[in-house]
C-alpha cells in the first residue's frame, strides 16, 4: 500500500486500530473495553508475577507434552493409513469426524477420565492437535512417487528402513505442515482445556479476572496468548519454508 | 545378410530365464501372454514394442516388484519371488531421494545392506567417477540436470554390484543430445562391466544402437513376436555404428515389423 509516494508496510494498519481502541477506551463507552495503554501497563504488571510464571510453566509443559504425544501417535498412524488400505478404511472416517467435530464438547469427557488436573490439559492438547497431523502425514505418504517406494523395495529395504529412510523423509513437508497446523490447534486446546478445568494455569487466572471484572487484566492475558500463538505460527511457517525446497524438487 | 533370426540359440548361458510368463492385472487387463525369453549372461538385451505392450510389466516381474499370474522367472538358476541383491533397477523417473546428496543416493543400496559408511562411500565415489559425475558428490538431485540425475540412478544400480541390471526406459526423460551421449556411455559400460543388462525402450534407433539382442514384443497381451540380433561391429568406435549399413537396415527392418501394430 502506498500513501502519496511513501510505501506503508501492511502492519501499520494495526496502529490505526490501536489508536481507535485507545479513543474508545478513554471515552469510557464500555467497561469491557479499557484503554489500550492501560492494558499494556497491566501486562507489564502481570507478566513478572509468580502466578503468571506458574501458569506459563503449566501451559508450556502441557503444550509441549501434548504436541509430542500427538506427533508420536499421529505421524505413525498417518503413515500407516497412507500405506495400508485396510488401516485407511478403518481409521479415516474417525479422523475426518474428529477433524471437523466441535472438540470443546469432548473436553468434559476427558475431565471425567483424567480428572481436574494437568493430565486433562495435556490430553486436550492431544485431542485438538492429533487429527490434522494424521491427515497430513497420510496425504504426504500418498503423494510419495511410486517409483521411490519401488526403489526402496528393489534395493532391499526392510519395512522399518522403508518407514524411516523413505516414507518419513519423503512425506516430511506434509508432515511438518500437519505439525504446524496441529500446533495452532494445540494453542486452542491448551487454552480451552485450562478454561474448562479453570483451577490451574491460565484458566485459573482467566476465571479470577473475569469473575472480578478485571477487564484490563483479562485483555492483557489474552494479548499475551495471542502474541504467543502468532509468534509460534510464524516460527513454524519459517521452518517449513526452509524445508520446502525438496518438496518442490520432488518428481 | 539378415539380422533377423527367429530362433537364436544363445551362445552364452542364460542368466535370466523367463518361462511361459503371463500377467493379468486385477480388473482383467491381460498384459503378458505366455512369454518365454532367455537373457544371455554378459549381454545387453532390449525389450522393444509398441507403447503399452507390457515391456515395463515384464521388467518389473523380473525385478520381483510385481507378481506373475502364471509362469516363472529364474535369475542365475534361482526362481524369483521378490526383489533380490543380484538384480538392480534403473528407473525411468530416476527415483532419487531429493533430500540426500549424490554420494548418499549412490550408496543407498549399500546403506540398506548395512555396509559401513566409509566403505560404502568409497564404493559410491568409484561409481560416481565412472558415470562421469566426479565433483558432484555433495550436490543434491534438484541441482542436477535430468541427464545427470539418471547418471546418479545408474551409479546407484552399479554400486550394489548386481549381476543383472534392469533399465526401464532410462533415457526417455532426458533430452536428445544427452541421450546420445548416454547411449555411447552405456555401450562402454556393457563392455567394461561383465553384467547382464535388460533394457526397455520404445525407441528403435536406441535399441539397435545399444543392444546385443532385441526382443520384439507384440501388442497387448504381449507375446514375443521375434528376436533380432543386430550384427553390428562394436569395435569401430561409437560414432561409426550410426553410419553402419547394418545398423540402418536393422532399424528399417524392425520398423517394418512393428508398424503393423500401429493400425
Amino acid at each position: 500500500m502506498t500513501i502519496g509516494k511513501i510505501r506503508v508496510p501492511l502492519f501499520c494498519s494495526l496502529f490505526l486500530w490501536a489508536a481507535l481502541w485507545e479513543v474508545v477506551g478513554q471515552s469510557g463507552a464500555s467497561f469491557i473495553i479499557p484503554p489500550l495503554s492501560a492494558i499494556f501497563e497491566r501486562m507489564a504488571e502481570i507478566v513478572p508475577t509468580a502466578s503468571f510464571a506458574s501458569a506459563l510453566w503449566i501451559t508450556a509443559k502441557a503444550f509441549l507434552l501434548g504436541n509430542l504425544i500427538a506427533i508420536g501417535l499421529g505421524v505413525p498412524l498417518g503413515v500407516l493409513m497412507g500405506r495400508s488400505i485396510i488401516a485407511d478404511r478403518i481409521f479415516l472416517p474417525w479422523v475426518n469426524l474428529f477433524l471437523s467435530a466441535p472438540l470443546t464438547a469432548l473436553v468434559p469427557v476427558i475431565m471425567v477420565i483424567f480428572g481436574l488436573g494437568e493430565t486433562t490439559i495435556i490430553m486436550t492438547v492431544v485431542l485438538f492437535a492429533v487429527w490434522i497431523i494424521v491427515l497430513d502425514a497420510r496425504a504426504g505418504v500418498r503423494a510419495i512417487s511410486p517409483s521411490l517406494v519401488e526403489m526402496a523395495r528393489c534395493f532391499g529395504a526392510s519395512r522399518w528402513q522403508a518407514f524411516s529412510k523413505i516414507y518419513l523423509l519423503a512425506a516430511l513437508p506434509e508432515i511438518l505442515a500437519g505439525i504446524r497446523l496441529g500446533m495452532i490447534r494445540a494453542v486452542k486446546g491448551v487454552v480451552i482445556g485450562q478454561l474448562l478445568v479453570s483451577i490451574i494455569g491460565f484458566g485459573k487466572l482467566f476465571e479470577l479476572y473475569s469473575s472480578r471484572f478485571l477487564m484490563e487484566h483479562f485483555w492483557a492475558l489474552l494479548f499475551v496468548l495471542f502474541a504467543f500463538a502468532f509468534t509460534l505460527n510464524e516460527v513454524l511457517a519459517w521452518l517449513e519454508r526452509k524445508l520446502d525446497y525438496y518438496a518442490a524438487a520432488r518428481q | 545378410m539378415s539380422a533377423v533370426a527367429a530362433t537364436v540359440s544363445a551362445s552364452a548361458a542364460a542368466m535370466v530365464r523367463v518361462d511361459s510368463l503371463s500377467k493379468v492385472y486385477p480388473g482383467g487387463v491381460e498384459a503378458l501372454n505366455s512369454v518365454s525369453i532367455d537373457f544371455p549372461e554378459g549381454q545387453l538385451t532390449t525389450l522393444l514394442g509398441p507403447s503399452g505392450c507390457g515391456k515395463t510389466t515384464l521388467l518389473k516381474i523380473i525385478a520381483g516388484l510385481l507378481p506373475a499370474s502364471q509362469g516363472s522367472v529364474q535369475v542365475d538358476g534361482r526362481p524369483v519371488t521378490g526383489p533380490g541383491p543380484e538384480r538392480a533397477f534403473v528407473f525411468q523417473d530416476f527415483a532419487l531421494m531429493p533430500w540426500a546428496s549424490v554420494l548418499r543416493n549412490v550408496g543407498f543400496g549399500l546403506e540398506l545392506r548395512g555396509v559401513a559408511r566409509s566403505e560404502r562411500e568409497a564404493v559410491a565415489e568409484k561409481y560416481i567417477i565412472q558415470v562421469g559425475l566426479a565433483g558432484f558428490e555433495h550436490a543434491y538431485p534438484h541441482e542436477l540436470s535430468g541427464g545427470m540425475r539418471q547418471r546418479v540412478g545408474l551409479a546407484r544400480a552399479l554400486a550394489v554390484n548386481a549381476k543383472v541390471l534392469l533399465l526401464d526406459e532410462p533415457f526417455s526423460a532426458v533430452d536428445e543430445q544427452t541421450r546420445r551421449k548416454f547411449q555411447e556411455d552405456l555401450l562402454q559400460l556393457v563392455a567394461q562391466e561383465r553384467k547382464t543388462f535388460i533394457f526397455v525402450t520404445h525407441s528403435i534407433e536406441e535399441a539397435v544402437y545399444v543392444s546385443d539382442r532385441i526382443v520384439l514384443l507384440s501388442r497387448r497381451p504381449s507375446r514375443v513376436s521375434s528376436i533380432v540380433e543386430p550384427a553390428i561391429p562394436r569395435d569401430g568406435g561409437t560414432e561409426e555404428i550410426r553410419r553402419n549399413p547394418v545398423y540402418l537396415d536393422t532399424v528399417e527392418e524392425i520398423w517394418q515389423s512393428l508398424r503393423q501394430y500401429l493400425d
